[in-house]
């Protein structure tokens, strides 16, 4: 079968933030292929809360899995308690992650400019996505003159993962709605602000951020792709809780598409917003 | 040499367990576990045409449970006959398809054309509690639920099973109508009417507002109305409602199911269905049953 339910070893369970965690665990079933924008179901032992929490694969290295979360809520608490060494379940990658090759497809020419963009804990998977696409870049032999990755995160008060961002961006723009680091307001103002330009964008974060950010695209004619979040129940495909309204490419005829299992990302002009 | 064999209604599954419809999809299920362990795959509630279903949030979580309100959202008949079908097709298990209407006339349109597809079985849902008009309103009735028997069953050229609402008074009697009616079998329950408040933001978490309760929460009330069916009727009845293990298969079997589905349980385990599966062999070679038949007298 090619999905499992998997017994993970914690390697590490830290606060890197407030209430924001990083929990790192061995897990070579989901680094091997590993594409980012994809996501794993959490399973609790605690029997009063069946369902699976979805969590984003924020990035591999080796045999190793990293994801970035917040605690808001008793689901996220009791994965807060799990110490190094404990073993949790949770299932091999779901979900379809961001389209690379679309993106290198699409670009071609030269002075290129990706912009990835990103909302609150909308952030943890951007890193692994900005790793992959420096790797692509390798692969495809394109020099930094030719193609650069920059991102452009908001948070509400305090910013995560910069340094890690920075580490594989041109550059990192980053917000904080209340104005206690950087630049005071959101991620839309801060485009606007800085009259930032890019010729692809990659987006992951509350919904009236991809919204914002993909009307933008969809009027100036750049292609974006956003990572989706809604509630689930199963997270893969079964249960049909977890659906988005989506447009068939150059037809007026809308359908409903799953987020787990035929996303969680889309293409921005593929996505209906209006509800 | 443990049997898992049961007829149900002329229909042989090589093994009792089956998919709670609404729980399972194929192609999505099939990527955890292998499609021919399965007994039955029961699928989706399938109407005359596309159904949308309910905004979301549909899903909340509960203490055992969860709560549903998905709306019946399918693709339509002609498009699951066309696109859905020769997928399951490919598998060996006898497959049952889960029909849902608006009105009478709706559920025999989905059942004619349903009577001359590669299916085995109809499974005639008038017990969804996530939809206005149609649904739990013909199964909450008696003489509706008679009545709607009646008509599908002149036309369909299938087993029919009808699955019944636990969101009545007296269970037996809905059972009993259905059965006078021709029905060919019996599955029971489908969700208790729920709802899940959510104190801080002061509305309803899911959509709807109210939607349908599942899970080892509900598995009492599913286990004490087979219990009270199988004393009513003698057609076959499919049980389900809060299956988790291999323990409660057997409990359902020995309160009178003939066969069981597992729902909820395969959405917070994926491959929930093969593993109870094992679990209720292992369950009947420990307590030395060798039929399926032996577990459903055991109490009698
Ligand atoms: C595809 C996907 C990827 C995600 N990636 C991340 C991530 O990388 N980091 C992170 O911090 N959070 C992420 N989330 C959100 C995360 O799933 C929720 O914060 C978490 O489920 C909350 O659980 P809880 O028990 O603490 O909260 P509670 O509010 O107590 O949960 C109750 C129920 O609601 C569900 N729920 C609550 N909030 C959300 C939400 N925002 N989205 C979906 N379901 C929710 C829970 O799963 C649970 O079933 C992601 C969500 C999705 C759908
Ligand atoms: C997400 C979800 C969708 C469902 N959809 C249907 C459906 O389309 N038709 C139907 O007859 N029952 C439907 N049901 C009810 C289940 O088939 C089953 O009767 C009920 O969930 C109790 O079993 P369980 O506790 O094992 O889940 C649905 C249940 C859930 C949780
Ligand atoms: S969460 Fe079950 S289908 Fe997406």
């Amino acid at each position: 079968m090619i999905k499992k339910i998997i017994a993970a070893e914690l390697i590490e369970n830290k606060e890197i933030a407030d209430k924001v965690y990083r929990m790192t665990m061995k897990a070579p079933q989901i680094s091997e292929s590993f594409c980012p924008g994809q996501f794993i179901n959490v399973y609790l032992n605690d029997k009063s809360m069946l369902l699976p929490r979805p969590l984003s694969i924020s990035s591999v290295c080796e045999d190793t899995v990293t994801l970035i979360y917040k605690v808001v809520g008793k689901g996220t608490r009791k994965i807060a308690a799990y110490c190094p060494g404990e073993v949790v379940r949770v299932s091999t990658s779901l979900g379809n992650g961001f389209r690379l090759e679309d993106v290198f497809n699409e670009l071609g020419g030269n002075s290129k400019v990706i912009a990835l963009v990103g909302g609150g804990m909308g952030v943890a998977p951007l890193i692994g996505l900005a790793r992959m696409l420096i790797k692509e870049k390798k692969v495809r032999g394109l020099s930094d003159e030719v193609v650069q990755i920059i991102a452009v995160v908001g948070f509400y008060e305090e910013p995560i993962l910069l340094e890690a961002l920075e580490e594989c961006c041109h550059r990192v723009y980053f917000a904080t709605e209340n104005g206690t680091e950087g630049f005071k307001g959101n991620v839309i103002q801060l485009i606007e602000q800085n009259d930032i330009r890019a010729d692809y964008y990659m987006a992951c974060g509350p919904k009236p951020m991809l919204r914002a950010i993909a009307g933008r695209c969809e009027n100036t004619g750049i292609s974006i792709q956003v990572s989706l979040e809604e509630r689930m129940g199963c997270g893969y495909g079964a249960c049909v809780g977890c659906v988005c309204k989506t447009r068939e490419k150059g037809t007026s005829k809308t359908k409903l598409k799953k987020v787990c299992s035929d996303g969680p990302v889309f293409f921005g002009n593929e996505v209906v917003w209006d509800d | 040499m443990t049997s898992l064999n049961v007829n149900i209604a002329g229909v042989m599954l090589k093994n009792p367990i089956t998919t709670a419809s609404g729980t399972f999809s194929a192609r999505d299920s099939g990527a955890f576990y292998d499609i021919n362990e399965l007994g039955a795959a029961i699928t989706k509630g399938v109407s005359n045409v596309p159904w949308d279903g309910n905004p979301t949030p549909r899903i909340a979580e509960a203490y055992g449970g969860m709560l549903n309100a998905v709306g019946l959202q399918n693709p339509g008949i002609d498009d699951f006959i066309n696109n859905e079908l020769p997928f399951l097709r490919k598998f060996d298990t006898k497959i049952v398809v889960n029909v849902v209407g608006k009105t009478i006339n709706e559920y025999c349109e989905v059942a004619e054309k349903l009577s001359d597809a590669a299916i085995d079985m109809m499974e005639i849902n008038i017990s969804c509690p996530n939809i206005k008009e149609g649904g739990i309103s013909f199964g909450a009735n008696p003489v509706m639920a008679a009545k709607i028997t009646k008509e599908i069953r002149s036309i369909a050229r299938k087993p029919i099973i009808m699955k019944l609402t636990p969101n009545v008074t007296d269970i037996t009697e809905i059972a009993k109508a259905v059965e006078a009616a021709g029905a060919d079998g019996v599955s029971l329950i489908n969700t208790l009417l729920g709802m899940k408040i959510d104190v801080y933001q002061k509305k309803p978490v899911l959509w709807n507002g109210m939607g349908g309760l599942s899970g080892p929460a509900i598995k009492p009330v599913a286990v004490r109305m087979v219990y009270q069916v199988r004393r009513a009727v003698s057609i076959p009845i499919i049980g389900l409602g809060g299956i988790m293990t291999g323990e409660d298969a057997a409990e359902f079997l020995m309160a009178g199911a003939d066969a069981v589905s597992i729902g909820t349980a395969a959405l917070v385990d994926p491959t929930a269905p093969v593993r109870i599966k094992n679990e209720l062999i292992e369950f009947m070679e420990q307590n030395g049953y060798r039929n399926l038949r032996q577990i459903r007298d055991a109490m009698l």
